[in-house]
């Protein structure tokens, strides 16, 4: 746990931000202990007393570093914030997987996974719980890690701002602490992926735009004439995130100490706010940002360059373009006007092309490198990653097609397509860039196990398997069985048949996520025995060299 | 004209800016509109601003994550009119801070629940939802019954409601903590002066506790007034095309 204390940053201040910082954590306290005490509710209350926890654990973390003496890093870089970004991913990864699994069983054993005296636990408490800690804990952190990693690297430049970089760390894990409890505790905007209260939305706000400062500065400052691509796909993601988090969390606070806000759109307006937000979630969260992932860490571990540079740039902006108009998908047939829906639809098919056109990118970066899916189970997870890119990135144009949303809408073929992109695509490429990043930042030849790889990939592939199959059923089922009449006309099920028969699939779902929990738990152990410096025994000697396929 | 591209790769705030713009225009085409064309919300008869009570209710609702499970949107197609009535307008959810359209119907859709059940019926499921349908899979909500609330909390949301465009006018304002009351309450002494602010709004003690104002009330009030607002005889659907 070294690694994770803020003396990994002492090498990258020159000390005349602490005053500064010293300041803003003072006034920081100030404000959350004057809310606290005049808060308008308990939940509020509750809420500015972990602020104000968090700064004072700021200051002591600042009067440590002050007193434990500026050392440099001895790479040049500032590798400590990464190291703790890797930390803190597979903890929430692991928490976020954890969340998942118990609703999935909520839904399949509702008799025993509900409890009448703990309504904090209830599936609607708990859900906007997983989303966000998957979402937003697992693959924000991977996200922040690894983009402060790739600018360095691909800029030959220490990263800006010194001690900011920490600041965004640990800034985003006290929102983290805040939107998670604060979802336990039934504070929540209804916002589906954007639930955070107002307070919370402002601090995410001041960490974003700190973020967005410290890689700006390690760009401006980068020794090498071109930005990497990699960091286009971060630059469109950290800049997109804040204008999408912006506009669609605008509220009235009903009391400026009190939880409750209201807001500011109503009715189709904000739905469509909503969704434009939601989509693009997806869109540069979920997709951008892990393409950066996929532009660096696929070639760096093939040891091939990216396939096709001209690609990348019509990829890149193709992608950014088109994507931001996908979200009335998510509003076929309701009360949104309908050229609206037509303009979603047509843009959502649209983005088809340029999403197998990244695809393709990354997939054919392994020209001349294939014969490695058979000798690194890391490179293979991350080529598997694209693949399921490639096939949610299919499956999602058909769905926005209205005549196959009118089916698949409200129904578990969402959830299944989805888990898809989320497990298959983003948990891959993420476990993949952690599997790479270990042995890199802790210096170790290897990884503890290619062997544990092996197991965590096939574990975890069964699980998706089982997964995204049961989805399909059970959602396009559910959808036949909404629209089903029988020989008199009459609506052949009630709502509740159809629930009923939900519950097999439910089950298949949630052994399916039980076991993409337990390939986690093997890439965690994996991870910790490498960053300890362990190589299993079995595997200590170096394999031998292998001669090319070709 | 790829090979141009050098000029951005080497600019890295020119980069940004160009990102922001190409990324800002989807959202501007799309959504600008429906704040300034007059057909994106039909003209129908009945739209009121929720009670304080049904307010209380709603914000029960958001709280316990029940869009994550309802929907609250009918949409055009034969199935779902047949099962859950009337398809849903723009004008339904106009005063709602945020929407509840929701994304997913493990239950069925809300949008037009109210009435359908009686009270009893509702506390009952909210209670222990499988003791009157066995296969359900929701969440029992027994603690609601337990939580009374403060009408004096209810100015504030009507306040701030009307800060974000609901209509509340003055008096429903200053009375909010009396209508709170009153909904619960037939027998209260400005029940003409509710009923006139809230045409058609229900009143009677919805828990059937009259001792308090609890959550069990509220949220009963909310699902009981779902849907009902709109007079469906004076709605001419073909002035709405849009």
């Amino acid at each position: 746990m070294t690694s994770v204390s803020p003396r990994a940053a002492t090498a990258t201040t020159g000390g005349g931000d602490i005053p500064f910082i010293a300041a803003a954590l003072g006034i920081g306290l100030l404000l959350a202990l004057f809310v606290a005490a005049r808060a308008a509710d308990p939940l509020m209350s509750a809420h500015a007393f972990m602020f104000a926890a968090a700064f004072v654990g700021g200051g002591f973390a600042l009067v440590h570093h002050v007193s434990s003496g500026a050392k440099a890093d001895p790479t040049g870089y500032e590798f400590g914030v990464v190291k703790a970004g890797v930390f803190a991913s597979v903890f929430w990864g692991l928490a976020g997987f954890l969340v998942g699994v118990v609703i999935a069983a909520q839904l399949a054993f509702p008799n025993i996974f509900y409890f009448s005296d703990f309504g904090w636990t209830n599936f609607g408490r708990l859900r906007p719980l997983h989303t966000s800690a998957v979402i937003f804990a697992f693959g924000g952190n991977v996200l922040i890690a690894t983009s402060f990693y790739v600018v360095q690297r691909t800029s030959r430049a220490k990263l800006w701002g010194g001690l900011a970089p920490w600041f965004v760390f640990w800034g985003y894990q006290l929102f983290i602490v805040i939107a998670a409890t604060g979802y336990l505790m039934g504070v929540t905007q209804s916002r589906e992926y954007a639930e955070p209260e107002w307070y919370a939305d402002l601090w995410l706000t001041l960490v974003w735009v700190v973020y967005l400062l410290v890689f700006l500065g390690t760009l401006l400052k980068r020794k090498e004439p071109h930005i990497y691509v990699a960091n286009w796909f971060y630059l469109a993601f950290i800049v997109t995130i804040a204008m999408l988090h912006i506009v669609n969390n605008l509220a009235i606070p009903v009391s400026l100490t009190g939880v409750k806000s209201y807001s500011l759109f109503a009715g189709v307006q904000d739905a469509l706010t909503q969704w434009w937000y939601g989509h693009n979630a997806v869109g540069f969260f979920l997709t951008a940002g892990f393409l950066a992932i996929m532009y660096y860490f696929i070639p760096k571990q093939a040891d091939r360059p990216v396939y096709s540079y001209r690609l990348s740039i019509i990829h890149f902006w193709a992608l950014i373009f088109i994507y931001i108009w996908a979200g009335p998908h998510h509003l076929h047939y309701t009360a949104l006007p309908e050229w609206a829906q037509t303009l979603g639809m047509t843009f959502s098919i649209m983005l088809w092309m340029p999403s197998w056109g990244g695809m393709i990118n990354g997939l054919m970066t392994l020209s001349g490198a294939w014969d490695k899916l058979r000798t690194d189970p890391v490179l293979r997870m991350m080529v598997v990653s694209v693949a399921f890119y490639g096939m949610s990135t299919f499956e999602g144009p058909l769905m926005s097609v209205r005549a196959v949303n009118s089916l698949s809408h409200y129904t578990d073929w969402t959830i299944g397509h989805v888990h898809s992109g989320a497990l298959g695509w983003v948990g891959y490429i993420s476990f993949g860039a952690l599997y790479c990043l270990t042995p890199w930042l802790w210096k170790r030849k290897s990884l503890y196990s290619n062997a544990l790889v092996e197991w965590h990939f096939w574990v975890s592939t069964i699980g998706i398997l089982l997964y995204i199959t049961s989805m399909w059923v059970s959602g396009i089922m559910q959808g036949l069985m909404w629209r089903a009449y029988d020989a008199f006309g009459f609506l052949e099920y009630s709502f509740v048949e159809t629930v009923e028969a939900m519950h097999p699939y439910y089950i298949i779902r949630m052994t399916g996520g039980l076991l993409f929990l337990v390939g986690a738990l093997i890439m965690a152990y994996n991870l910790w025995r490498t960053a300890k410096g362990d190589v299993r025994e079995k595997e200590f000697a170096p394999s031998p060299a292998l001669a090319p396929a070709e | 004209m790829l090979d141009r591209h050098e000029f951005l790769e080497k600019r890295g705030l020119v980069l940004t800016v160009a990102i922001l713009i190409v990324v800002a225009i989807g959202g501007i085409v799309e959504i600008a509109p429906l704040f300034y064309l007059e057909s994106t919300i039909e003209k129908v008869k009945g739209v009121r601003p929720y009670t304080p009570l049904e307010l209380a209710g709603r914000n029960i609702y958001v709280r316990e994550g029940c869009y994550v499970c309802h929907s609250q949107m009918v949409r055009p197609l034969r199935d779902e009119v047949e099962r859950y009535g009337h398809y849903s307008l723009a004008a339904e959810s106009m005063y709602d801070h945020p929407f509840q359209w929701g994304s997913k119907r493990s239950g069925p859709d809300l949008a037009r629940v109210g009435g359908k059940y009686s009270d009893a019926w509702h506390k009952q499921h909210l209670i222990d939802p499988r003791s009157l349908v066995p296969e359900s899979v929701m969440p029992p909500y027994a603690f609601l019954e337990g939580k009374v609330l403060d009408a004096e909390d209810a100015e504030g949301w009507l306040k701030t409601n009307r800060t974000v465009g609901v209509p509340y006018t003055d008096e429903m304002i200053e009375s909010a903590a009396s209508d709170f009351r009153t909904q619960t309450d037939p027998f209260a002494d400005d029940y003409d002066g509710f009923v006139a602010r809230y045409p058609n709004a229900v009143v009677r003690d919805f828990d059937g506790d009259p001792r308090h104002v609890t959550e069990m009330d509220a949220l009963i009030a909310y699902l009981q007034v779902l849907g009902t607002m709109v007079d469906f005889e004076t709605y001419e659907p073909e002035e709405n095309y849009r």
